[in-house]
């Protein structure tokens, strides 16, 4: 198969990685990715699937020739066009990149100039690449921003980054990438960040784009969701190597690596509700992955053999290769597996907390209009909307963090207080608030210990020795062992810090939780272990929980009623399995519609 | 569904104790040295020191002794040697004083935010408008005879201010971070929060301010003793020292250059010890 398609790249059809091996220049004989064997054709879209740590965006700038500072190339090759872009020189590497070979960054505002307006960074650019001559090419300009749908009038031109939309910065970088018609495109996690309607947008025009063009590409990214939506081919990585690599269709429907399994066990879909599972351990970093199979010591499937060599990746079938020696005997599969029924509408509510007309203000500003609704013990209820919807405000007025706003939050029969001091110990002690960003979230200068048993002491439910254990007990529950007491923060993973932030949490044994977007910043994996984890607490605890996200997914998986937002006001609420079977407003079959699915 | 067992394995890079990574950094250890030096050549000076400090050995600016005599026919080096206490330990004491008071302001601004900061930082500023050594010169030469104390606290009431201002922008970057909102929602009280929270992680910053500050004071305290503002005119002192001798800088030059040699090593190793710890407290996060 290498040597058919290795006639088609040097015949000027798409680009090839070969055998690539990048290592680190500190760490001889460490690898950041290993063995690296990748076909993009011309007109093809290929998916480079993997969590943080896998390597993803490592294969993505080598494309380029290209590695970050430390890293280094070991081996292999990059070919393209009968010439190998590794051994290149740099001369001729500097005009391959952008020209032939282009590359959309994950975050387009930095990659923009924000102090030279939009039409001017265009035409310099095509001035840089010796583009048309000094007066097609503001024409030039215009006509890319139309490839990629936007304005191209003289107002639009003249404007700078900031004054755009980040789904227009985007659109205005892929442009810039296609002006020069390159062949082939490295996209690096583009839609990240964006909010689904607008990342919707952003892949329609980017797919066109590819076809349209005849471009191969490589779009790296975490959201298999995104993928299933975008590619023809799928690569799947884990800890530096391609575990499996096939056709879309063949590789959503009968995926045969249990890696791939298991990240698709971890992701909810919209059509129905899933009980979520992560996958155990932890993503090794370069130099800790273990011998043999490097997914070996966290697979189900694993027996003794795995750990002696590492297998290679080998046909299964017609372009679908799997590096795994068991993967005939793992079984069929499922993607519906896991599925639950949805909450049961009729189920009688015992309302705990109830938030009535409520308006937020910043300053003069007022952002959140006449919101009311109302969370039950044991009940899940969803807040979605995309950014600048208000749910992050309404949570933290919820949890005591901002204190402008009017109306009524009832927590059982009375009114809670403007701010966190506003209120009585009880009170603050039975809502506790887990934050989105577990790095921020938990100060770097105490150990785990000292910020789980904080909670204890301060609303006196327990201290010293006995705090201790308490502080045991309720790691255990989270699925962190004792080892990580004496630890600070910065040794653990983001999903373990999350872990602990829900600890801390839990240590003050509040009735309400009110989690604002705690899985957006982890890996897919981890977002099931963490789901999983809110799940059991809601079911063995009673917990009630107001769960803010931008994932209508993980709703379907996790809540019970779900409030949209929009602008600041609620548009729709009910249960979730109504609103998402049946939405009866634009906004949410708007939001529905652009949310990427895997079913 | 199962909870997944999560417990983190080892650190496969071995983290070394702090002393380890400490004695690791030469810029921390030269600098360490190099101040250890001159504190001993301080505290231990009076008692090796050949002569007296008001003892006259010999004419005046002559080059009688290892670094001669000076205006009274004093023996330099034993004035070197006796003459060093005093400065150190009134500039250290200011600096501490400074930097306490100054954290305070700035971080109590930080921390409350809105007016409150608004106020404070523009107090602030118009102490900042003073120069440093005009706040000390205004007092002293109103009073008779300036205790140690008086320098201690006029010299630290001048770092304040601009100690002020640095500890105010480390700590904005750090109160608006998530683990103070934490313990906000938890109602922790605001002294806990500032104490508890925001001081920990403003180490580093801190420390290089503190070592700069320790130049300063030491700056300060020898430039006073200079315009003859010290404790006790008879005894030695760097800074008066430069101020006594200088008519001879060109006949007996070491009577000058002696103490400003002393100081000039002694701020370069506060400095780069402070630097040192600043740098490894980073890397520690």
């Amino acid at each position: 198969m290498t040597n058919t398609v290795d006639t088609a790249v040097r015949q000027g059809q798409g680009i090839a990685i070969e055998g690539l091996r990048i290592g680190l220049t500190s760490r001889p004989g460490v690898d950041v990715v290993d063995d690296i064997d990748l076909v993009m054709r011309t007109g093809e879209v290929v998916g480079l699937v993997g969590e943080s740590g896998s390597g993803k965006t490592t294969v993505g700038t080598a494309l380029l020739g290209y590695t970050r500072a430390g890293a280094v190339f070991d081996g292999g090759k990059v070919l393209f066009e009968d010439r190998d872009v590794l051994a290149l020189p740099w001369q001729q590497v500097r005009q391959l990149r952008g020209e032939e070979i282009a590359y959309v960054p994950q975050d387009p505002a930095a990659a923009l100039n924000p102090s030279i307006r939009i039409g001017k960074q265009i035409v310099e650019l095509m001035q840089l690449r010796g583009l048309g001559t000094a007066e097609s090419r503001l024409a030039g300009a215009r006509a890319g921003l139309a490839e990629v749908g936007l304005p191209n009038d003289d107002e639009f031109l003249s404007r700078y980054s900031h004054q755009l939309s980040g789904g227009q910065v985007q659109r205005v970088a892929l442009a810039m990438a296609f002006l020069p018609r390159p062949k082939v495109l490295v996209l690096d996690e583009p839609t990240t960040g964006l909010d689904v309607t607008t990342q919707g947008m952003v892949l329609r025009t980017m797919g066109e784009l590819c076809r349209s063009h005849g471009v191969a590409a490589l779009y790296v990214t975490h959201d298999l969701a995104v993928v299933a939506n975008i590619a023809d081919r799928v690569a799947v990585m884990y800890a530096g190597q391609i575990v499996e690599l096939g056709p879309k269709e063949q590789l959503f429907a009968d995926p045969r690596h249990p890696y791939t399994r298991a990240l698709l066990d971890s992701i909810p879909h919209l059509s129905q509700a899933r009980a979520l599972s992560g996958i155990p351990g932890r993503t090794p970093a370069p130099g800790a992955r273990p011998g043999g199979c490097r997914f070996h010591n966290r697979c189900a499937y694993a027996i003794e053999e795995c750990a002696k060599d590492t297998p290679a990746l080998r046909d299964l079938a017609p372009a679908h290769q799997v590096r795994c020696i068991r993967a005939e005997e793992i079984g069929a599969w499922d993607i519906s597996r896991g599925a639950v029924p949805d909450a049961r509408p009729d189920r009688p509510r015992d309302v705990i907390l109830s938030i009535e007309n409520l308006g937020v203000f910043y300053g003069h500003k007022q952002v959140v209009f006449d919101v009311s609704f109302d969370v039950a013990k044991a009940e899940v209820v969803a807040l979605v909307g995309e950014s600048g919807s208000g749910k992050t405000t309404i949570s933290r007025c919820v949890g005591g963090l901002h204190k402008e706003w009017t109306g009524r939050i009832g927590f059982e029969d009375r009114d809670l207080g403007h701010g966190s001091r506003a209120r009585s110990a009880a009170d603050r002690k039975r809502i506790q608030y887990i934050f989105q960003n577990p790095y921020l979230s938990l100060n770097p200068r105490l150990t785990i210990e000292q910020i789980v048993k904080r909670p204890m002491e301060l609303f006196g439910i327990a201290s010293g020795r006995q705090a201790t254990d308490r502080v045991v007990e309720l790691l255990d529950q989270v699925a962190l062992g004792p080892a990580v007491l004496k630890y600070q923060a910065n040794r653990l993973s983001g999903g373990e810090r999350q872990r602990v932030a829900i600890a801390r949490a839990l240590a003050a044994e509040p009735d309400v939780l009110v989690c604002d977007e705690v899985t957006s910043a982890l890996d897919v994996s981890v977002q099931g272990s963490i789901v999983a984890l809110l799940e059991s607490l809601r079911v063995e605890r009673g917990i009630s929980m107001l769960f803010v996200t931008h994932n209508l997914a993980l709703v379907r998986s996790i809540a019970a009623r779900v409030q949209i937002l929009n602008g600041g006001r609620l548009v729709e609420s009910g249960m979730v399995a109504d609103v998402m079977d049946h939405p009866q407003e634009d906004y949410t079959k708007r939001l529905l519609a652009n949310s990427p699915r895997i079913d | 569904m199962t909870a997944t067992a999560a417990s983190p394995t080892a650190p496969t890079v071995s983290t070394p104790s702090t002393l380890r990574r400490a004695l690791q950094q030469k810029r921390l250890v030269s600098g360490a040295v190099i101040t250890l030096i001159i504190v001993l050549i301080a505290i231990l000076g009076p008692l090796v020191a050949p002569h007296g400090q008001n003892e006259v050995v010999g004419p005046p600016f002559s080059s009688v002794g290892v670094l001669g005599t000076d205006y009274l026919g004093q023996d330099v080096l034993s004035r070197l040697l006796h003459g060093g206490l005093a400065v150190l330990v009134i500039a250290l004491l200011a600096t501490l004083f400074g930097m306490v008071v100054g954290i305070i302001i700035g971080v109590v601004a930080a921390y409350s935010g809105g007016w409150w900061d608004e106020v404070i930082m523009r107090l602030n500023d118009v102490v900042l408008a003073f120069p440093q050594i005009l706040l000390a010169l205004v007092v002293l030469t109103a009073v008779n005879q300036p205790r140690a104390w008086m320098i201690v606290v006029l010299v630290g009431i001048s770092h304040a201010p601009r100690v002020a201002r640095v500890a105010r922008g480390v700590a904005l970057g750090i109160v608006s971070r998530d683990f103070v909102y934490a313990a906000e929602a938890l109602g922790e009280k605001r002294s806990r929060v500032i104490l508890a929270e925001v001081l920990p992680n403003m180490n580093a910053p801190l420390l290089a301010e503190g070592g700069l500050r320790l130049t300063y004071s030491i700056g300060l305290v020898a430039g006073l003793g200079f315009l003859g503002f010290s404790t006790n005119p008879e005894a030695a002192n760097w800074g008066q020292m430069i101020n006594e001798n200088r008519l001879a800088l060109s006949t007996q030059p070491w009577a000058v250059l002696a103490p400003v040699f002393i100081i000039g090593v002694f701020t370069i190793g506060t400095n780069l010890m402070a630097d040192g710890i600043a740098q490894l407290s980073q890397r520690g996060d």
